[in-house]
């Protein structure tokens, strides 16, 4: 068009950026690559590569290779090798080269962001505004934690070597969020990035070796799922850090269950947007578009299902349709346009059928009527309005430009419509009222909050997910910790296998006998007996039958949960409250120090001294939580914006805690306590051997003014009722002290609902050594941290 | 010619004003009649810093303009220039000169390259001080510019309101056929709405048939709701336009401040059908300023808001910047400030 044609019509006209040193570089490596393993690129063992295309056109951009277990094994290798020796560098000496790190990305930025836009479709804005610099920011600030990790981390040490796979929504990005903690730490890396777009983290990987970074400390090995697969299996991995889909994350949580690796996942969400009456709703509707239409929709924390108040509801359709008028969907290159082009056909079609069965359960469409390009993979933003919680659309994740839309009356439903789903990724909560909006925030189950505001990210706050979105954090102090390991657990022995006792033929005399106790399990704060009503002896090492433990069930699990989850009230309780409960449990347990002590010494064979011993270790335990409860307490971040970022400790919920043999009362103290001062409900199964110090319990919890339901106990076959617990889709988190089989069974059942768990893979803690078992080091397990962003200004 | 800075008696009607056409380009655009106060508008506004200034910020990755196009835009904005002087050392000359400029913003040979040659290009007003109307009318005549007189005891707005009302039909009388008042920032600091609209009322009755461009002095608002609820107001008392700023603040137009004031014409638009112009004023110096600007208008108002008709700047030195840029965009070569006429 001519500059006359263009005054009179005031059309934007195209503005596409330039591509020739993102083709340039293509074109150096023949458009074919190899994986990059110890240093250099390296031709896939097996010689298969796959294509790998670009989103806008269809065209092929290069050739990958195809990663085999031999490539797997090889990049595993070279990262073993190399890894004491990055451990050794220093904290300072990774600070060094996570800093050059930044530097080349930020030196390099265009050619990163273009080649993003090509290799994924987003649009350029995305990748030159966002992704780019963020990465870079993530590689500045973890060069930070490695300057600070001897100070900071001094009780720490990395894991080893990491596995990382990584999708393919924001390829360079996840790679930062991923390798520099990992990094910092002293850790190497074996990553495999998404099959669709690897091509970042082959530029990454040649740049950073360019820059210095030692050979085999980051090994990039490409391949689809089964490279994948062969990441997770390999013996030499210490941990797995994954970021996709739910489905995927499962399948990795059964692979390397009993492994011992360490796992985090970030997995997928369907995470609310409410608007209430008191919103700005020109920025609700703006913010939608950051939340929806960013990426083209495909992101996990998207603000994909939009609760809007009922009585502003038409008004925010209308406004929201109005905005959507003037979305361009463009070419990713085009620096005119909101939305790029979806990933890859397969996903494009997924969206497509998915909106055709919300039309087809009720919902009314809109599409935004600015024209797409021809070809390519393409959709335009589009609204379901009118979902009703139990459409397919409102349940599932569509990862698509694609925002489904219900109303609420009042925060209360608005609450529970948001929660009513098992993810629990991200929340964005409209309201001008600070009181509203700060209420809301901590009722949401979600690892981030965002306060009028939506998709906000930094290097600095940590993001992760509550319930089946996924465990662990990426971000700031939360995800360094992700990266290490207490050196205190690392020298923990197996624990021997305590021989059977049979029981010992002994008749009573004609002695005054003691008044028979039943011992009941403990559910709801009441004494229950068990559902089956069938007990359980319980012997001295001797074979002395000591008495009789209720053999529980399944179905006393399961009232035990119930009790557990109606007693919701504690974790709002004050941590006043808590810790005032905690010493009063003290007070009342030293009260009846030496009844526990002979119980101890009869079940255990222990000396009279040394029992004592470990009821005052309890006690003292139990003081140690008393203090923690009202000082364990979160952060404020600060990242680079005008607010704050609120990381908040928040319970798990309910947790089951499986309790070993060992030091029967101090262990099941040392449990149970940090999850209760955290505000968890537990469901506690003693130790199998000893349980008669857990029932002793009862009348301490009673006395104690222990609300009903937050400490449940079941007696019976420990590790029985542990599977019960663990395939039980309302136990949020397992601890499992015990066995190393039921550590395994443990994490390999907890995929129903992706369970956190914590497991001692059968290694012998040493209750008595606080370091080991006290404070920090398990409450980091009794906490999720919700990290709530509020921006502010006026 | 007069040239005086007397104000004339309110009986006396200011009729050559009213004879003159009206210039600025009105003809679709149905002028706001104004309505009854209505304080639940006002109430109600909830505007969020953080999310107007992420708005703003992320827009020129979402939109931009090159080449033709650019040219086209830049060109389109010159037409939208209220060429402002408003300084204690302007005299009838330094006027004429301005005015001078006004018709003929652009050096012809460039034009010609643009395709331009013979079409009628100048800005789209000349805005002085009440002394200067008449000078500035004189030097216009023919040429279809209307003249903007500052107004109401501008920039501070705190003479005597009766003395306000004789100045715009002072200045309307001399024939200005736009009057930008200036608010009484008190008015809104301490949330009086019913002073402000009954004072604005009457400035826009004194105006007659002379568009009311209401100047909100942003910079002295300080908050967005601040912004946006004296934008309310002044609309609903029959504002033509609303402007950001006099240029003497210390904070002049933003981004924000424009983006919480187009959204308030939108949502008068919505509730009254008028369709109402936005000013914003100060700071704005270059090409790449004003195209942002441009931007904003059309993604939150459209098409329409990018004719003088809806939108003006109000500017100095933006003129001769957008002059360099179009000459680039004509040769390729970056130009120099001497290269064009000045203002």
């Amino acid at each position: 068009m001519s500059v006359a044609q263009y005054y009179e019509t005031m059309e934007y006209g195209p503005a596409p950026e330039a591509d020739t040193e993102a083709r340039a570089w293509l074109a150096r490596h023949g458009a074919s690559f190899g994986h990059f393993i110890n240093g250099a690129f390296a031709a896939p063992a097996d010689g298969k590569h796959f294509a790998t295309s670009e989103p806008a056109t269809g065209k092929v951009l290069a050739k990958l290779a195809h990663g085999s277990a031999a490539d797997i094994d090889a990049a595993v290798i070279a990262a073993r090798k190399v890894q004491p020796q990055w451990l050794r560098l220093g904290g300072h000496g990774r600070a060094r080269h996570l800093y050059a790190l930044a530097r080349m990305l930020q030196r390099h930025a265009r050619l990163f962001a273009v080649l993003e836009a090509i290799d994924n479709g987003k649009p350029l804005r995305e990748t030159r505004d966002l992704d780019i610099p963020l990465a870079a920011r993530h590689f500045l600030h973890h060069a930070g934690w490695a300057q600070l990790q001897e100070r900071e981390f001094a009780d720490y040490a990395p894991l080893g070597v990491i596995g990382q796979i990584i999708p393919w929504n924001f390829p360079l990005l996840m790679l930062a969020w991923k390798l520099a903690p990992a990094l910092a730490m002293g850790n190497t890396v074996v990553l495999k990035p998404a099959e669709f777009t690897s091509l970042t983290a082959l530029l990454f990987a040649e740049l950073a070796a360019q820059a210095g970074l030692p050979a085999g400390v980051l090994n990039v090995v490409t391949g689809d799922g089964a490279t994948g697969a062969a990441l997770v299996d390999h013996d030499g991995i210490d941990k797995i850090a994954f970021t996709g889909s739910t489905e995927v994350g499962r399948l990795i949580r059964q692979a390397t269950a009993g492994s011992g690796k360490s796992l985090t996942l970030e997995l997928g969400g369907k995470s609310p947007f409410i608007v209430f009456e008191d919103a700005d709703l020109d920025a609700a509707v703006e913010g939608v578009v950051d939340a929806i239409f960013f990426n083209q929709g495909q992101v996990c924390c998207a603000g994909s299902l939009l609760l809007v108040q009922e009585g502003i509801a038409e008004n925010f359709r209308q406004r929201l349709l109005r905005r959507m008028e003037t979305l361009r969907v463009g070419p990713p290159l085009d620096k005119a346009i909101d939305m790029g082009a979806i990933v890859d056909p397969v996903q494009l079609d997924r969206i497509a059928s998915l909106v055709e069965t919300g039309v087809k359960e009720g919902a009314q469409k809109y599409q935004a009527p600015g024209e797409l390009p021809q070809h390519g993979c393409f959709y335009p933003p589009t609204l379901l309005w009118d979902v009703q919680p139990s459409s397919t659309v409102a349940i599932e994740e569509i990862f698509g430009p694609v925002l489904v839309a219900m109303t609420f009356r009042t925060p209360d439903e608005a609450v529970m419509l948001a929660n009513n789903t098992r993810y629990g990724l991200a929340a964005s909560v409209w309201s001008e009222t600070i009181g509203r909006a700060l209420d809301i925030a901590p009722k949401l189950l979600a690892g981030v909050v965002w306060i009028n505001a939506t998709n906000l990210f930094d290097a600095g706050v940590g993001f992760g997910g509550y319930r089946e979105s996924g465990f662990g954090r990426e971000g700031g102090r939360e995800g360094i910790t992700e990266y290490l390991k207490p050196v205190v657990w690392s020298g923990r022995k197996p624990r021997a296998v305590q021989p059977a006792v049979t029981e010992t033929d002994e008749h009573a005399g004609f002695a005054l006998p003691t008044i028979d106790r039943t011992p009941k399990l403990f559910i709801g704060g009441k004494q229950v007996r068990p559902d089956g009503n069938y007990s359980r002896a319980v012997l001295s090492p001797k074979g002395k039958h000591l008495g009789e433990v209720g053999d529980g069930n399944r179905k006393d699990i399961r009232n035990a949960v119930a009790a557990a989850r109606a007693a919701e009230g504690w974790g709002r309780a004050t941590t006043h409250n808590r810790a005032q409960i905690l010493y009063y449990l003290a007070e009342n347990l030293s009260a009846r120090g030496d009844e526990f002590a002979a119980r101890i010494a009869a079940m255990t064979g222990l000396t009279a001294a040394k029992a004592k011993a470990e009821v005052d270790a309890a006690v003292s335990r139990l003081f140690s939580y008393g203090a923690w409860a009202d000082k364990y307490e979160g952060a404020v971040h600060t990242p680079p914006l005008r607010g704050v970022a609120l990381a908040m400790h928040e319970p798990i919920g309910v947790v089951g805690v499986a309790c070993p043999d060992e030091a029967p009362l101090l262990a099941l103290i040392s449990l149970v306590a940090p999850l209760i001062a955290m505000g968890n409900r537990v469901v506690v199964v003693p130790s199998e051997r000893h349980p008669l110090v857990a029932t002793d319990l009862y009348q301490v919890l009673e006395t104690s003014d222990v609300p009903a339901g937050v400490i449940n106990i079941v007696t019976g076959k420990r590790d029985a009722l542990v599977k019960v617990l663990a395939e039980h889709d309302d136990v949020d988190a397992l601890w499992v002290f015990g066995s190393k089989e039921a550590s395994a069974m443990a994490e390999r059942l907890s995929v129903g609902n992706l369970k956190r768990t914590l497991v001692d893979h059968g290694l012998l803690t040493d209750w008595y050594d606080a370091a080991a078992s006290e404070g920090p080091i398990l409450l980091h397990h009794a906490v999720q941290v919700k990290n709530i962003w509020i921006p502010y200004g006026d | 010619m007069s040239q005086s800075a007397s104000i004339p008696e309110p009986s006396r009607v200011p009729l050559r004003g009213r004879e003159r056409p009206v210039a600025i380009e009105a003809a679709a655009v149905a002028r706001n009649a104004g309505c009854a106060l209505e304080l639940d508008w006002v109430d109600e506004i909830r505007i969020n810093l953080s999310a107007a200034e992420r708005r703003v910020a992320s827009l020129p990755g979402r939109r931009t303009v090159k080449n033709e196009a650019q040219a086209a835009w830049l060109l389109k904005a010159i037409t939208c220039i209220d060429l402002t002087t408003l300084n204690g050392d302007d005299t009838a000359g330094r006027v004429r000169r301005l005015c001078a400029k006004a018709r003929q913003p652009v050096r012809a040979d460039i034009l010609d390259a643009l395709g331009f040659a013979g079409r009628k290009l100048h800005t789209g007003a000349i805005c002085v001080y009440h002394r200067f109307v008449a000078a500035a009318v004189e030097a216009l005549d023919g040429s279809g510019i209307p003249v903007a007189a500052v107004s109401t005891g501008f920039p501070a707005g705190l003479v005597p309101h009766n003395v306000k009302l004789r100045e715009i039909e002072a200045s309307v009388q001399d024939g200005a056929e736009e009057i930008d008042i200036v608010i009484t920032r008190e008015h809104v600091l301490t949330g009086d709405w019913r002073a402000l609209y009954q004072e604005v009322k009457d400035f826009r009755a004194a105006c007659g048939h002379a568009h009311l461009k209401t100047i909100l002095a942003t910079g002295d608002l300080k908050t967005l709701r601040n912004v946006a609820r004296a934008s309310m107001v002044c609309m609903m008392a029959g504002a033509d336009f609303i402007k950001t700023s006099t240029g003497k603040e210390g904070v002049n137009a933003t981004l924000p401040v424009s983006l919480v004031m187009l959204r308030m014409i939108r949502s008068y638009q919505d509730r009254t059908g008028y369709k109402i112009g936005f000013k914003p004023a100060g700071g704005i110096s270059t090409a790449k300023d004003v195209l942002n600007y441009q931007i904003l208008m059309k993604e939150e108002l459209g098409r329409e808001w990018l004719e003088p008709s809806l939108f003006r700047i109000g500017a100095s030195s933006l003129l001769a910047d957008i002059e360099r840029q179009l000459e680039h965009h004509v040769t390729g070569r970056y130009s120099a400030f001497n290269r064009h006429p000045v203002a």
